[in-house]
């Protein structure tokens, strides 16, 4: 990373009569000139910018250095599983056999089936399910797909009395707001002390109205549910179904599957767990799956294969479904990549990844919890929360004038950190959670700590400096405040 | 150990010391044992590079290539400038996450900000959002977004010129959102507009979405339509296809409230159809109602320029069930293919893109219609994709028989109709090709 900062937009870089682009001569009969009439022709001009090729290239080869990522340095982003994302799988999901167009007939786009079909069976095997949908766009979108399962397997049975899921409050914020969006509301459910779900708690609020309980094992705050075969139990002795919020699957990986935690559905976040890159925020995949007797709610189209012939064809209007939930098959190119990863691993080097991830966060908190308030003890898997700095270096949470969690994330990004998680969970006022994932190696998680530390030492010392930290990257702390008071999300607003 | 996994034997064992266990297995043990897995996964074997490589390219080989490809449908064989995939490449860009510390992540802020002011140029709308997976998805949150806007209202009208693959995405969302989605049939391969006029003039209406071009490539005329929605109170979405925006009359232009749609036309590859992204448009007044990340300019501590997520008060990470939408994801990376894109098109291009998918797609709409086998279904005005009904025989079969000469020759939308989309790669000696080829079909 660069921190200098380069700031322009291509907008300003535009000059009349240039261009960055060369298209075939039109060598068509004049009668086919554009013409359309009046009413159905654009009235307006464009803002585009008008550059030549290597002012596009240099432009947006400038913006990226200002660009933190995997490749950049450590992120240690709480709940994002902020992995490798290995190069194989790059070249792969781009090969020129592999971009067909999505409505090319089934016989013709055997290979693209082939390898949907081999991916979704690979990740029922690690999730303990028995089918897979490839077809979610994303974690959440995974999720709202995964209720609508929930709520087409009631619906089939007759039961539309179900309308209520149960959240823990330690949920991510997707969780209640899919639950929203797919028309059901929420309950939620209490933690103890030690974040788990207070199953005494989840008692009172089970009854013939519970659709589904969201879940995530380990939860938010990195704990293993250890209670969950009671809760699946409890859920299930109601008649509501298991869902497995998958965004924490990767210290299970191989040691612990969903489905054989009492799970009926679940997603999988493709690029978290399966090292596909998370791309400024997208595009993600979310792989939904689902134990033996649920296959037909699957959202349409399904890939279903034929041992007899050894064809692939898509299922496309199946009546049995929930509906289609994607125009096509999903993030196809998420996905290519998500078997090579899988394939890479095999078998054999599987359930190291989640080891290894839990290794990391322990050695990481062990270090630190001297430093940083460590509300919850004992072993966590990938991640865990600190309630920010101890008093002794941040000063009291409640005064003016601490070292708040913000803070530190900025101060982090001075030492070429990015920061963890901050402010979530919510349990905690302070939130600062830490994932470190397996790729990471111990001369980075040495630095990290090292860093950390340092940042405790200065939170107590040289205060004002952390306070207006950062002072090294490309820009400095900026006015989120102005950003919604003084709207501009365009360049013609600036 | 595995290239992935940089840990030594001898790290692990001083880590392990560190945390006060023994084995890496002493790390799961207050995991109940009944629940841990015993033994291995069906999996296969680790494959070295290569071999992954041989395994997915022999997989890939069971496709049947093409070197033409007609389809359109929701997805468009563009040309795509070298310098997009070079650029997207890039680790800085595609390794990196939703840009929340914002002081190490202004190089995606900035080209989600100047994907934003494209689009809501190209629209004709004042603010567009980074975060949707794809046009239909975009189109189900543009419903969601007109009930929530409506507060008392349920029902939602819907063209039925849409494309199928939009409409089953909808119709899904509206019926676990608990929406009442109508659909507003369609006359003449275009909707019935009289129908909408007496659907909204009901008064219990939230809003109107239209497809503009249609499922048949005919461009819509919307005259009036936006004044007829907004006097009964409900909001009128468009649905356009992107690349047709150069030259359309915008949504923003029609009068309509929300734009969305596929940008996939804008620079992204056919790629089995995604990853994609959806646009979403809006004006002013509906900005608060938008689902998705935005991204807006502001100052740092030094006065200087920059940009940052904001308006995150909409969102499910605040807001939870109360949230305008479930989105999480900001759909940066093709937010960066479209920026790209269009930055090096620019006005002109994307204005020359559509007179050469116009010259050939009518163009080869004649030169079918000569071959004596083919009939228009309608007369309406279109750009780069139309439909026409085959006199004998099956609209699948053609396609298979078209395959056997490399070319993927539209779409079977019904057993005699075919969609065709013609994109700026296929120029005249290509549709004379397709039509010389496609008499074989009937005179075999």
């Amino acid at each position: 990373m660069n921190n200098t900062y380069y700031g322009k937009l291509i907008f300003e870089l535009s000059r009349p009569g240039r261009v960055g682009y060369s298209l075939p001569a039109n060598k068509f009969d004049e009668k086919y000139a554009l013409a359309l009439s009046e009413p159905l022709r654009r009235q307006s001009g464009t803002l585009l910018p008008e550059a030549d090729e290597l002012t596009v290239a240099r432009h947006y080869t400038n913006m990226s250095n200002n660009n933190f990522g995997v490749d950049t340095g450590f992120y240690p982003l709480g709940s994002c599983t902020m992995k490798y994302n290995p190069k194989l799988n790059e070249e792969l999901c781009q090969l020129p056999e592999l971009n067909i167009h999505p409505q090319t007939p089934d016989y013709a786009a055997q290979g693209n089936l082939a390898i949907y079909h081999y991916t979704q069976q690979m990740l029922a095997e690690v999730a303990g399910m028995s089918e897979c949908t490839l077809n979610p766009y994303a974690g959440a979108h995974g999720e709202l797909t995964g209720l609508m399962v929930i709520r087409r397997y009631h619906e089939k049975r007759g039961d539309a009395a179900r309308v209520k899921v149960l959240v823990p409050d330690s949920a991510h914020g997707t969780n209640p707001a899919s639950a929203a969006v797919c028309g059901l509301q929420v309950v939620q459910v209490k933690s103890l002390e030690d974040g788990t779900v207070d199953v005494e708690d989840l008692k009172t609020k089970l009854g013939p109205d519970v659709a589904a309980m969201m879940m995530t094992n380990p939860n938010t705050l990195g704990i293993f549910e250890r209670r969950i075969p009671e809760i699946a139990a409890l859920v299930h002795e109601c008649g509501g179904l298991m869902y497995y919020d998958g965004a924490n699957l990767n210290p299970m990986l191989g040691v612990c599957r969903p489905g054989d935690m009492g799970f009926d559905v679940l997603h999988i976040n493709l690029h978290k767990t399966f090292s596909t890159p998370h791309g400024g925020g997208g595009p993600g995949s979310g792989p939904v799956g689902v134990r033996a007797g649920l296959e037909d709610c699957l959202p349409n189209p399904r890939v279903v294969y034929d041992a007899e012939s050894g064809d692939y064809s898509l299922l496309t209007d199946s009546e049995e479904a929930l509906g289609s939930i994607s125009a096509f098959l999903g993030n196809y190119g998420v996905i290519v990549r998500g078997l090579a990863y899988l394939l890479s691993l095999g078998k054999e080097n599987i359930a190291m990844a989640g080891k290894l991830a839990v290794l990391n966060a322990n050695y990481i908190k062990e270090q630190l919890k001297a430093y940083y308030k460590l509300p919850i003890e004992g072993l966590c898997k990938h991640e865990f929360v600190f309630d920010g700095l101890r008093e002794e270096f941040g000063g009291d949470h409640h005064e003016d004038g601490h070292v708040s969690t913000l803070d530190v994330a900025k101060r982090l990004l001075d030492y070429g950190f990015h920061a963890p998680t901050i402010y979530f969970p919510l349990l905690f006022h302070e939130a600062l959670m830490i994932e470190p994932t397996e790729t990471e190696s111990k001369d980075t998680l040495d630095e990290f700590i090292e860093v950390m530390k340092k940042i405790a030492v200065e939170a107590r010392d040289e205060r004002e400096m952390v306070l207006s930290a950062p002072h090294s990257t490309p820009v400095r702390r900026l006015d989120d405040v102005k950003a919604v008071k003084e709207p501009k999300f365009t360049y013609k607003a600036l | 150990m595995f290239k992935y996994y940089p840990h030594t034997e001898a790290e692990i064992k001083e880590m392990l010391d560190v945390i006060g266990v023994s084995s890496l297995d002493d790390l799961y043990g207050e995991v109940p044992e009944e629940l841990k897995f015993k033994g291995q996964l069906n999996l296969p074997s680790a494959m070295s590079e290569h071999e992954v490589r041989a395994t997915v390219k022999g997989l890939a080989g069971m496709n049947e290539m093409v070197h033409g490809c007609f389809a359109g449908y929701g997805s468009y064989d563009h040309y795509q400038p070298s310098v997009v995939p070079y650029i997207t490449a890039r680790s800085e860009f595609s390794t990196s996450y939703t840009p929340y510390q914002a002081e190490i992540s202004q190089g995606t802020l900035q080209y989600i900000f100047e994907y934003q002011t494209m689009m809501a140029d190209l629209t004709g709308m004042d603010i567009s959002n980074a975060s949707m997976y794809d046009g239909s998805t975009a189109t189900a949150e543009a419903m969601l977004m007109c009930v929530a806007n409506a507060k008392k209202r349920n029902r939602v009208l819907i063209s039925g010129t849409f494309l199928p693959a939009v409409l089953n995405v909808v119709k899904t969302y509206a019926h676990y959102h608990g929406v009442d989605l109508v659909v507003v049939p369609e006359k003449d391969y275009v909707m019935d507009v009289e129908a909408a006029r007496q659907l909204i003039e009901a008064d219990d209406v939230a809003g109107l979405i239209v497809a503009q071009h249609n499922r048949y490539g005919y461009i819509e005329d919307f005259t009036g339509l936006a004044d007829l929605c907004h006097a009964h109170k409900a909001l009128l979405a468009i649905n356009n296809h992107a690349a047709d925006l150069a030259v359309v009359r915008t949504p923003g232009e029609w009068g309509a409230d929300i734009a969305c749609g596929d940008a996939q036309s804008l620079g992204i590859p056919v790629g089995f159809g995604g990853p994609y992204i959806g646009y979403l448009c809006v004006k002013s007044a509906l900005v608060r109602k938008m689902p998705g990340r935005l991204v807006g300019a502001t100052t740092d501590a030094n006065g200087q320029r920059a940009f940052v997520l904001t308006m995150q008060a909409r969102e499910q990470h605040i807001r939870r069930e109360k949230a305008t939408s479930n989105i999480c994801t900001a759909q940066g990376y093709m937010c960066l293919f479209v920026a790209c894109y269009l930055a090096l098109m620019g006005e002109k291009g994307v204005r020359e893109v559509n007179e050469l998918s116009y010259a050939g797609a009518h163009f080869l709409q004649d030169a079918l219609l000569e071959t004596g086998h083919f009939e228009k279904v309608a007369d309406h005005e279109f750009i780069g994709e139309f439909t026409l009904r085959l006199k004998s025989g099956k609209a699948a079969d053609f396609i298979e028989y078209m395959l056997e000469t490399g070319v993927l020759a539209g779409v079977a939308i019904a057993d005699d109709l075919v969609t065709i989309s013609v994109t700026k790669k296929y120029g005249k000696d290509y549709c004379e090709f397709y039509a010389e080829s496609a008499k074989g079909f009937f005179e075999k």
